[in-house]
């Protein structure tokens, strides 16, 4: 099958991969293993041929091989579903699977009829219930994944690099993913499969390799193993295991949000939130647990003011009613958000970290009649990067250099400056690995602690579980459970979210 | 060591600019006595003073990731007006009313009418959602029309000496208008490198969603930009004007091209978020050398185009070549 041999892969002096061995197992499931940074997308970049130089050899069915771009890879049959989302917003699901392998008539026009039929087939395996005319940016983000998928599909591959599937899916498409990839499996397929989630390996994977520091370090069967030997395989050291005795007793109210409904658009009346009732309490983690389209991330952003004008309802803070219509009014009235894609939404790549965390804050701390004054915002950017644990060379490196979880306490740290009463979560650890998740966390642990009251969007059970106090559930909009979590199952939280209106 | 080295690649990279109009500098020196001339050196950073009012508002723009199209119309218009309200002041005669204007009064007038031009330009990108590229656009040939309208398609002539001093005086030993374009300089690179609202340009062009997410009033900050960049653009008007001593209904025109090239060569990103003034500056002082040198060498004026074209080209393929090994 696909094997490498003594892979070593530098990038401008910086060693990514140091002599690494790997044999992929035809009609296995293999599971590539390893913190942010041990060198997994770097090595599955250079089997599909997007890196070309390397030192080394890639032996495929016995013979060596060097790809020199993706699509010498992909004629050979291996095919990568990357992390990030690599589709055409405005282009259709038909045209996006066919890009860049476009069938055509003998008149040499696209041969459109054909190549909606293929779609549609490859749709239907995936079980993705969606005309192949839908434009991408119609398609949620899980829904998008899956057209990656059949994407990678097309051209039936041997090989299928999975780069982090189920980063951007809801626990219920994991499950339809699951079972393509047993299908594939039985087709003799073979997976690498690389994700941050343990729990999903072990129900899927037949065998791990395990990347740490760009070596490898260890391969073997996943029988026999368990959640913590992998994990130390991972880490080389012990991670920090939750204690739910940190989570602080709730105090006075803090949010109260009454009869919140939300509209779709201006045109488009349909209810995205539907008279939802609930109070946030200081120091309280509320964990916001539903499907994807139950209108999680949509509640975030109508409380931070991005759909003012189609809201109704009542949002208090402190007892005082507050009519936020815009971020600006968000800030001041002492909310902050995280968002669930950083990359897009987060962080302004270009700038250094100091600037991206002063960002939110300039007025509070760094300037005076619009002057910055530098030397309080490197004390202001020196504080947060030392509280939260940032790793970064320099407050002046650029923020995009930083691994995600990096990013991500920056990105809290920016908020943090502002001197927020509510913090609003999204997603708050998505394509993170094990070590940094544990350590954010630990911050929002610490942050509720502190006063803030904390509202987490999640599409995780574990992440729930391991920090929320009181976890509600939407599903299509309405809330169908708000408990605290001693009283919640993993059982009870997924029949709420699939639970329909009454 | 690695970073040290990284660094000093980074320094050099922003050094190329520099050297580049060293060398071109040494050529033209080479191939015509009359350039190394202090006469000849104030005569190129006066030619280049008005370009460099328009491209110091094109820059800040453009760190917005936004783009200007109407500088050169707006230029026109307000130029106009000050000449015509200096010269002619305001007639109503069925109120029977007249209103004089001094100089100062007539320059305010106009840096007003840039400034209130830029602000709708702003508000209709704010507000509508409409690209700068068309909204801008839009005014471009609206600001051409109403000088047409207010000029009625012939030049003001003959303003006075107390006009002219503006395009054509000295004061202590240096041309009034590169007094002007170095204040705007001045003012534009602490704005942009001091202020906040300089870093929420930089900010908005870098990810314009994590800075409205950041509860930065994006919309406040990008009318402000324009109203910054229509205002810029009057000065430049005043400045053509009085040069001139005339304000001619086709001032201006393709100005906005000249403006967007020194903002290019100066290594601001159209993408936005990327540049700087400093950069701008001397990406207008290598097109103004450039002209001044082609112009003494007695190169067509069809020619200049030819080479102003390619150098624009050749500093765009520079500067990506080196942010790629940044």
């Amino acid at each position: 099958m696909l094997v490498a041999e003594n892979i070593t892969k530098r990038f401008s002096g910086v060693t990514a991969l140091d002599n690494v061995c790997l044999e992929l197992h035809e009609g296995k499931v293999n599971a590539i293993l390893g913190e942010n940074g041990a060198g997994k997308s770097t090595l599955m970049k250079i089997l599909s041929g997007v890196y070309p130089d390397y030192e080394g050899q890639l032996l495929w069915n016995g013979r060596p091989v060097r790809f020199t771009n993706t699509k010498e890879a992909q004629e050979a049959g291996i095919a990568i579903i990357h992390q990030e989302l690599n589709l055409i917003p405005y282009l259709s699901i038909t045209e996006n699977i066919f890009l860049g392998q476009e069938l055509e008539t003998i008149w040499g026009t696209l041969d459109k009829k054909k190549m909606r039929q293929t779609a549609t087939e490859l749709l239907q395996k995936l079980k993705l219930d969606v005309a192949p005319e839908t434009k991408i940016n119609e398609l949620k983000v899980g829904q998008q994944q899956l057209v990656e998928i059949a994407k990678a599909l097309l051209l039936s591959p041997q090989v299928i690099i999975m780069d982090e599937p189920t980063s951007a899916i809801t626990d219920q498409e994991v499950e339809t993913l699951f079972d393509i990839i047993n299908e594939l499996k039985q087709e003799n397929k073979t997976i690498a499969y690389i994700s941050h989630k343990l729990d999903e390996l072990f129900r899927i994977a037949d065998r791990y390799i395990v990347l740490r520091d760009g070596k490898s370090i260890e391969s073997g069967e996943m029988t026999g193993m368990n959640h913590d030997q992998l994990i130390q395989k991972m880490v080389g050291r012990e991670i920090f295991v939750h204690q739910k005795s940190a989570i602080s007793v709730p105090q006075e109210e803090l949010l109260s949000v009454q009869h919140f409904s939300l509209k779709r658009s201006a045109k488009r009346p349909e209810l995205v939130l539907d008279n939802l009732s609930f109070s946030l309490r200081r120091g309280e983690i509320l964990g916001v647990f539903g499907l994807m389209g139950a209108g999680r991330t949509e509640l975030l952003e109508a409380l931070f003011g991005l759909h003012s004008s189609l809201t109704t309802g009542a949002v208090l803070i402190e007892g005082k009613e507050v009519k936020i219509t815009s971020p600006v009014e968000a800030v001041k009235a002492g909310l902050a958000l995280v968002p669930e894609d950083r990359k897009r939404d987060g962080i302004v790549p270009i700038m250094n970290v100091q600037q991206n965390i002063s960002l939110a804050s300039l007025e509070y701390h760094v300037e005076k009649n619009g002057v910055l004054n530098t030397q309080a915002e490197a004390q202001l950017a020196t504080k947060y990067i030392q509280e939260l644990g940032i790793k970064t060379s320099s407050s002046g490196q650029l923020i995009k250099n930083l691994s995600g979880g990096n990013q991500q306490k920056a990105i809290l740290g920016k908020w943090l400056a502002t001197h927020p009463k509510i913090l609003l979560l999204d997603e708050p650890t998505r394509g993170i690995d094990v070590h940094a998740k544990s350590e954010i966390y630990k911050l929002i642990l610490q942050l509720a602690a502190s006063g803030l009251g904390i509202l987490m969007v999640s599409s995780e059970l574990p992440e729930i579980f391991a920090v929320s106090g009181r976890v509600l559930v939407l599903s299509e909009g309405t809330l169908t459970l708000d408990t605290p979590i001693e009283n919640a199952t993993e059982d009870k939280l997924l029949k709420a979210a699939i639970a329909k209106k009454c | 060591m690695q970073t040290t080295l990284e660094d000093q690649k980074k320094r050099l990279s922003k050094l190329q600019p520099l050297i580049a109009l060293f060398v071109l500098c040494l050529i033209i020196g080479l191939l015509s006595d009359k350039f190394f001339t202090v006469s000849n050196f104030w005569n190129v950073l006066r030619q280049i003073s008005v370009n460099i009012c328009l491209s110091v508002g094109m820059t800040l723009v453009v760190l917005m990731a936004g783009i200007d199209l109407s500088v050169g119309s707006v230029l026109a218009l307000c130029g106009a007006i000050t000449a015509g309200l200096f010269k002619m002041g305001i007639e109503l005669p069925s109120q029977n009313l007249y209103i004089g204007f001094t100089l100062l009064g007539a320059s305010l007038a106009g840096v007003l009418t840039g400034a209130l031009l830029g602000f709708f330009n702003g508000f209709v990108i704010t507000r509508f959602k409409v690209p700068s590229f068309v909204a801008t656009l839009a005014m471009l040939t609206v600001a051409r029309g109403l000088t047409m309208l207010w000029t009625k398609g012939f030049p003001i002539s003959g303003l006075g000496e107390q006009f002219a001093y503006m395009g054509t005086g000295w004061f202590l030993g240096v041309p009034v208008p590169v007094w002007i374009s170095a204040a705007v300089v001045a003012l534009a690179v602490f704005l942009s490198d001091n202020t906040k609202l300089g870093r929420y340009i930089y900010a908005i062009g870098g990810n314009e969603n994590a800075s409205l997410l950041s509860g930065i009033n994006i919309n406040k900050v990008k009318i402000i930009v324009y109203t910054i960049a229509g205002a810029l653009a009057a000065v430049g008007g005043l400045m053509v004007t009085s040069r001139l001593d005339s304000a001619q209904p086709n001032a201006g025109t393709g100005y906005e091209l000249d403006s967007i090239a020194a903002v290019v060569i100066g290594g601001t990103s159209l993408s936005g978020g990327k540049g700087s003034i400093w950069g701008t500056v001397l990406g207008a002082i290598i097109i103004g050398v450039l002209n001044n040198g082609l112009v003494l060498l007695n190169v067509s004026p069809f020619w200049q185009q030819v080479v102003k074209g390619f150098v624009i080209l050749l500093a765009v393929i520079i500067d990506k070549a080196n942010s790629k090994n940044g």
